[in-house]
């Protein structure tokens, strides 16, 4: 783990992540359609969110298994938010 | 396993497959834990979109404020990562001061979000007084109380930093690392759906 890993971008990453947040506020406040508003928030909050898991959480750098372990209950949480999305679109 | 690395001669902490056992648990309950506010987001969501009266959070809550929060958590982040990072290049004395000051933006973080609650129940709005209070409260609590471990489990390693802990091993700052960080994250998601969506 003490090995070489030369200079990591951790203070790009931060820099932006706290770009992505302002963008997220500003996209916020602008009157767009629902939907796509709706759509471009969770991507930058996916976005966001993988950031941190592959350069914070070292995901990037790690066993691969790791990120199979993180990555398959992810992959669930996509599957049941898909499911919910596709009820409100029958229901409505 | 063909190959021994040095960090298995050197320490007595299992390694499994080269990774080590400690951080194979830290994994599986991380992945406990994407389920369990899962199971809450998923929630929130149902309830608010069955609900045509819902108040919207962003009418109620100061967005600004909560966006400084994140901006906080996000910071606190960074100095978590690079007080490991810190240590792994063998600046120890760094390394400790970025630990207390990641322990110090969890404790700003929660005192934002504690003034946020209090003003919130001023104006009437408990857990118990309409759907919105309920979820809302749920979640921004089980994070907070997240945040809160988080912040006991950061203290304790910045502890053990400054009576001169972490010279050879630096696991422990990893293992509360990687739990800050999955905490930070999850806020991620809760600042979009909660306060933007």
């Amino acid at each position: 783990m003490a090995k070489e890993h030369g200079k990591r971008p951790y203070i790009r990453v931060f820099v932006g992540l706290a770009v992505l947040t302002a963008i997220e506020v500003a996209v916020a406040g602008l009157a767009l359609d629902d939907a796509l508003r709706i759509f471009i928030l969770l991507g930058l909050a996916a976005v966001k969110a993988a950031l941190v898991a592959l350069f914070y959480m070292h995901l990037r750098y790690d066993h691969r298994l790791l990120a199979v372990i993180g990555g398959f209950p992810f992959l669930l949480v996509v599957i049941m938010l898909i499911i919910l999305m596709a009820d409100r679109v029958i229901k409505s | 396993m063909t190959h021994t690395t040095a960090a298995e001669h050197h320490h007595t902490t299992p390694v499994w497959e080269g990774i080590k056992t400690v951080k194979f648990a830290i994994w599986l309950f991380l992945a406990s834990e994407i389920m369990f506010f899962a199971g809450l987001i998923v929630a929130y969501i149902s309830i608010r979109y069955s609900d045509p009266n819902w108040l919207l959070a962003s009418e109620l809550l100061s967005v600004p404020l909560v966006a400084l929060n994140t901006f906080i958590l996000i910071f606190s982040s960074v100095t978590m990562v690079l007080a490991f990072d810190s240590a792994e290049q063998g600046d120890l004395q760094k390394s400790r001061y970025l630990l207390l000051a990641t322990a110090i933006l969890g404790i700003v973080f929660l005192s934002i979000q504690g003034f946020e609650w209090s003003d919130l129940m001023h104006e009437g709005i408990q857990a118990s007084t309409n759907l919105f209070g309920s979820t809302f409260y749920t979640l921004t609590g089980f994070h907070g109380a997240h945040v809160a471990i988080g912040v006991i489990w950061v203290l304790s390693v910045t502890a053990k930093a400054f009576r001169g802990g972490y010279a050879e091993d630096h696991l422990g700052i990893e293992l509360a690392g990687l739990y800050w960080h999955f905490v930070d994250l999850v806020w991620i998601i809760l600042f979009t759906i909660i306060y933007l969506i």
